[in-house]
């Protein structure tokens, strides 16, 4: 066993570990949680309003 | 007491620090793109530089890129980041000092570069000029950006980190990464240092950070504006989740290793630029999933583009950055590198992912940003903005078109050899043979500064208390 065997192992293990995340974002299991996290950008309209009003105020 | 209460049963966003960057995103646009045009035009007429060292082209090009990438796309990244992770961890940033520290700080970077590099004083790295006393200032400058950032992100209010902050958190490490290595420098006075690397190992130390530029300042930070600016303005939510976990992974994996494709048939050892060459090419797949998954997006929704000019500087920016990513890996293949290194090739693909993908993102950022920070329901006025986005069309493409003739020309008129051996064309017959091509050049990078120009009056129109924003005209809609 030399480099060359260490440098095979870390390209196999980064193609596994690719795999793996494939696998693990598109499981059936996390879509309810993604969507959530998908409609982020749409979720704190209140907060800018409340801000928007602040600086208002403020001025 | 009673206020310190409010604010924390009703928080509310700093809106102040992004409005600072937001502005400045359009001054040193206007500014950097305008020493673009003047040393375009040196190119040209060489006269240009009045015989003044300071208004040298060899000055002023490393002023230029300074600007317009660190400057305009530094404030512009600066500006989305704060607000991104603010809106979408709905907290306030953990420091409204730190976050102020970090405006005041990048603006004293940038007008040490605007001074000292017109005077001469530089490392002479590539898009890492300044000196070291500047490069300390940067490097606490970001520390800080990095603390204000994670900080707002441990104590957002959601559970979930929103894949845009992913790709602006890369970015910031990286960054900080690539900027402390690619610095380490011995310092002999107050204005020149040595670099710490020599020979071929400075060249690849210099050339990871060249490219990583590319790869996190340039790419992930501009794909972090538009994993949430896309779907904003679409309003409807990115086109795969799981595509955009995958496409963050593998792009912040592989770009790390593209630097060698800069120095194909140099001193560099052949497995390394065969490395490097094999991943670009690799990086095509991320990238394109990249935008793939933000021009479908707007699959459904595809009539907004008719209507909103906002919308269609966002997606043409992702169509010119699907373009340059398919144009990079091919030219660091080495065959075609063989051709297209050092000629004028490089500068056309270098803008097409400038002026296409990072200007324009970031511009219709702005644009989309610009209401919100002044509490108006839209920018003065909608048609400009319109008018703006086609000069900036025009713009880039005459630029690329141009420097592509002009590439190809060169590194053929370059690689002529006669029977007996002897180059068929000396060096300066392949400048004057350019020369068209530098005139379409400039004529296209003063429309698209003129864009800027349309900007600046809409954006300071937008600001003012006392106007109204006008009426969508009924035209606007067909155009």
């Amino acid at each position: 066993m030399d480099i060359n065997d260490l440098r095979g192992l870390s390209t196999a293990f980064l193609m596994f570990a690719f795999i793996g995340l494939c696998f693990w974002a598109y499981s059936k299991k996390r879509k309810k949680s993604f969507d959530e996290a998908a409609n982020l950008p749409f979720a704190d309209e209140e907060m800018n309003q409340r801000t928007l009003q602040e600086e208002e105020k403020n001025d | 007491m009673s206020e310190l209460n409010t604010a924390l049963e009703h928080p509310t966003y700093n809106y102040k620090v992004v409005r600072q960057f937001a502005v400045m995103t359009v001054v040193w646009g206007i500014v950097g793109m305008m020493v673009g045009v003047l040393i375009a035009a040196q190119l040209a007429w060489p006269a240009l530089n009045f015989d003044q060292p300071w208004l040298h082209f060899g000055r002023l090009r490393p002023l230029h890129t300074n600007a317009v990438i660190f400057a305009f796309g530094g404030s512009a990244l600066f500006a989305t980041s704060y607000y991104i992770v603010q809106r979408t961890c709905q907290v306030r940033l953990i420091s409204d000092r730190l976050a102020a520290f970090t405006f005041w700080g990048w603006q004293l970077v940038i007008v040490a570069a605007a001074i000292t590099l017109p005077m001469g004083i530089t490392t002479s790295k590539e898009y890492a000029e300044l000196e070291w006393p500047i490069d300390i200032l940067i490097t606490i400058v970001w520390v800080v950006y990095a603390v204000v950032f994670f900080g707002t992100i441990v104590k957002r209010k959601t559970s979930h980190i929103y894949v845009a902050n992913w790709f602006l958190g890369a970015y910031i490490l990286a960054v900080a990464l690539l900027h402390i290595i690619n610095s380490m420098e011995i310092p002999v006075d107050m204005t020149k240092s040595y670099s710490v690397y020599a020979g071929t190992v400075d060249a690849m130390v210099q050339w990871w950070y060249g490219h990583n530029a590319v790869g996190f300042f340039l790419t992930a930070g501009f794909l972090g504006m538009m994993y949430y600016f896309v779907p904003k303005q679409a309003d409807r939510p990115v086109y795969s989740y799981r595509l955009s976990i995958v496409h963050f992974w593998a792009l912040v994996a592989v770009y790390i290793w593209a630097g060698p494709h800069h120095l194909h048939y140099t001193a560099l050892p052949d497995w390394a630029q065969s490395l490097g060459m094999v991943m670009s090419i690799i990086l095509l797949a991320p990238s394109w999933g990249g935008m793939i998954n933000g021009m479908m997006t707007l699959s459904g929704a595809w009539d907004k583009l008719r209507t909103d000019p906002i919308l269609r500087f966002l997606v043409v920016s992702l169509s010119f950055y699907g373009m340059s990513t398919f144009e990079g890996p091919m030219m660091a293949i080495r065959t075609v590198n063989a051709l297209s290194h050092y000629t004028d090739w490089t500068i056309g693909h270098v803008h097409s992912g400038a002026l296409g993908w990072v200007a324009m993102i970031s511009i219709g950022s702005i644009y989309h940003l610009i209401p919100i920070l002044f509490a108006k329901p839209r920018m003065y006025s909608v048609s400009l903005i319109n008018t703006h986005f086609w000069m900036a069309t025009i713009g880039t493409v005459l630029y690329i078109v141009s420097m592509w003739v002009n590439g190809i020309l060169q590194g053929l008129m370059w690689r002529a050899y006669n029977q007996d051996g002897t180059l068929t064309y000396s060096f300066v017959e392949a400048v004057a043979a350019s020369y068209p091509g530098y005139v379409v050049r400039f004529i296209g990078g003063a429309i698209f500064f003129s864009g800027m120009l349309v900007m600046a009056y809409n954006v300071y129109m937008t600001s003012r208390r006392d106007v109204e924003p006008k009426a969508i005209p009924a035209t606007a809609n067909a155009a």
